[in-house]
């Protein structure tokens, strides 16, 4: 298999009023061609400054420490301004949380994704709105032909989520970033549009990176999950796997706290603790201050990654 | 049964609609039955738009219905209008945890007075000293540590606003505690302290619960029963257990079939695809399901189905259940 997308050592800071937020150190994830890789962590874990960084889209209190990432051939981290926005909508492509606020709200959806098809597609303009209506029927939007002239307040959250993928799909991209793509859906609803998403990354072999909290939906629609805790990749294993035997303290927990059909209330764990300012000096584990399995090593030196199995990678001095 | 703590009679709530037709009413509950008995808790679930909002306020006496009837420990509490209602001192017995507490605490208020405005104003508590008392004893049921109730909202932790959300609503001492997707602002790992805490106030203080909420995994845990509600309607009432392995209701085995579950990865199960029919003047003989629904036969567009009993206390309204 080829990696679409290779993140390698990847640090990246904020520099704020308030101090230097250490937000992403050292993290590594890669995504096969036509592989669903799931990023899963609480609020504050780091996830969407994640996705934002592999779309090069930083804020512009960001500053790049180190690391690699590599898109296909393409260093994204060195590439030009203009190779990116050349690359972005066309070879990669973003879903957005909320999709109501991310589309344009005073123009007709029919002509949003012509605008990504005139930008990126290179087709004559006569043949856009035909282009534009068969990707709002690629994603079953019913009637498109009517809904390609609706404004996005005239559609369900649904539909406009459908609307936002059949943008992010209209240029048949390598790789699809989807941010919380049913954050705020109903749960038929969401069901829907993970069905789609998963059907259009195996039919087309597109790579997807799925940034969730929802461990239960990770598990059901992704091949491998990446556990993320306070800007660190702490396990990254192949669904399965990381389900049966999660070897992060954090990802055991996170698991045990996640309700499930076979769940009990007095079953569930909490978490002690939270997440740690990442704004002062931390150890080597950022997880560390809440670890039941905390030893005198896990603050000494530079966590390693342990192959417990050829697939299943954690970065813990004590694994379970 | 014995009485209940909360009964709802054919409890409607229509809307006029601005624009459009004259006189067109969108139907927001339509004809709800529904009862809770005393130290219950019953969990409402439906997508969003079903009218699940407008349900809880109209039980917890926040708006008048259009039609039907409310009964408290069997008084009827619709008998005064709701600004009547608020001087009674039955308003003190239902009390609302709302949604996202950041969003519904006054955030010019310290913790200590976002809790002590409701006994103020609803028990009448004057007494300083007896304010300061029931301040604490609130804030210790909910496991608020002392020292963050000089505190305002934005200096807590999302956590400690839901725990600030429960104790403001519990410090009246409620017959009934209405929980409007009490968690969904909330972190997993927070989500199970709030959700233990819940389970365990319920078994201290003997209140009932109407826990309404998107997640089925969560209404699951605490509910002994489930209302199924499609838009204005309840579709299926049904115990917990009863209503996940035995849905009959079509509209309740799509919602259950579209519960993420890593355990049956990769299985084809029915969805629901479409959007529900508009709830402006729906016609009063056609099912709400239908159009939407996998079955859909003539006898749906005629006739509406209506809740019939299957014994056991499982509750449906399809003319195929």
């Amino acid at each position: 298999m080829t990696a679409q997308l290779t993140i390698e050592d990847f640090s990246l800071v904020f520099r704020t009023r308030h101090g230097t937020v250490r937000a992403l150190e050292d993290v590594s994830l890669s995504v096969e061609r036509g592989e669903i890789v799931g990023v899963v962590g609480e609020s504050g874990s780091g996830k969407s400054v994640l996705a934002y960084a592999v779309m090069g889209l930083q804020d512009a209190a960001a500053r790049v420490q180190g690391g690699r990432i590599m898109f296909g051939g393409m260093d994204m981290l060195a590439a030009s301004e203009q190779a990116l926005a050349d690359v972005r909508g066309r070879e990669i492509a973003m879903i957005f949380q909320s999709p109501r606020t991310a589309l344009n709200p005073i123009r007709k959806v029919g002509a949003q994704i012509e605008d990504i098809l005139r930008e990126h597609a290179n087709l004559p303009s006569r043949d856009l709105r035909g282009h534009a209506i068969d990707a709002l029927a690629r994603v079953r939007i019913p009637d498109p032909e009517r809904r390609y002239n609706a404004y996005p307040f005239e559609l369900s959250g649904g539909m406009c989520q459908r609307v936002m993928i059949a943008m992010a799909l209209a240029c048949s991209p390598f790789l699809l970033i989807a941010d919380e793509p049913t954050t705020g859906l109903d749960v038929t609803t969401q069901a829907v549009i993970m069905d789609l998403i998963r059907d259009m990354s195996y039919g087309q072999r597109m790579s997807t990176l799925l940034i969730t909290h929802d461990l239960g939906l990770a598990g059901e629609y992704c091949d491998r999950i990446a556990v993320m805790h306070a800007g660190h990749v702490v396990e990254i294993a192949p669904v399965e796997e990381l389900l049966a035997r999660p070897a992060h303290p954090y990802t055991r927990q996170l698991l045990a706290a996640t309700p499930t059909p076979r769940s009990t209330v007095d079953g569930l764990v909490s978490i002690p603790g939270h997440l740690p300012d990442l704004r002062q000096d931390l150890p080597p584990c950022r997880f560390s201050a809440r670890c039941d399995r905390h030893v005198a090593l896990c603050d000494e030196s530079k966590l390693p990654w342990t192959s417990l199995t050829n697939s299943h990678l954690v970065r813990c001095r004590v694994p379970l | 049964m014995t009485q209940p703590l909360l009964e709802a009679r054919a409890l409607t709530k229509r809307y006029p609609v601005s624009g459009g037709k004259r006189g067109a009413l969108l139907h927001a509950v339509d004809a709800v039955d529904l009862a809770i008995a005393p130290g219950e808790c019953l969990g409402l679930v439906g997508e969003s738009g079903c009218g699940k909002s407008t349900l809880v306020r109209l039980l917890a006496r926040l708006i008048d219905p259009t039609d039907g009837h409310i009964f408290l420990d069997g008084a009827d509490t619709t008998a005064v209008s709701q600004a009547r209602f608020v001087t009674m001192p039955d308003r003190a017995r239902i009390q609302v945890v709302f949604q996202d507490p950041s969003e519904s605490l006054n955030p010019s208020f310290r913790v200590f007075d976002s809790i002590a405005d409701p006994l103020k104003r609803l028990r009448g508590v004057r007494d300083h000293a007896k304010l300061v008392a029931q301040v604490h004893r609130a804030a210790e049921l909910v496991g608020l540590p002392r020292e963050l109730i000089a505190r305002y909202p934005h200096q807590l932790s999302g956590g400690q606003r839901a725990r600030v959300g429960i104790a403001r609503a519990i410090a009246v001492e409620p017959s009934l505690l209405i929980l409007d997707e009490p968690t969904s602002a909330l972190d997993v790992s927070v989500q199970a302290v709030i959700l233990r805490l819940l389970a365990d106030l319920r078994a201290r203080l003997g209140m009932s619960y109407l826990f309404v909420s998107h997640d089925l995994n969560v209404v699951r845990l605490l509910c002994s029963r489930i209302v199924v509600m499609y838009l204005g309607r309840v579709v299926e009432i049904a115990p917990t257990e009863e209503l996940f392995n035995a849905p009959r209701h079509p509209y309740t085995r799509a919602l259950i079939a579209s519960i993420p579950d890593p355990a049956r990865r990769g299985e084809v199960r029915p969805r629901l695809d479409g959007s529900p029919r508009s709830p402006i003047d729906p016609d009063p003989n056609t099912c709400r399901f239908y159009g939407r629904c996998p079955t859909g036969a003539e006898r749906c567009k005629t006739a509406m189905p209506k809740l019939l009993p299957f014994g056991n206390g499982h509750f449906a309204a399809c003319h195929f259940a």
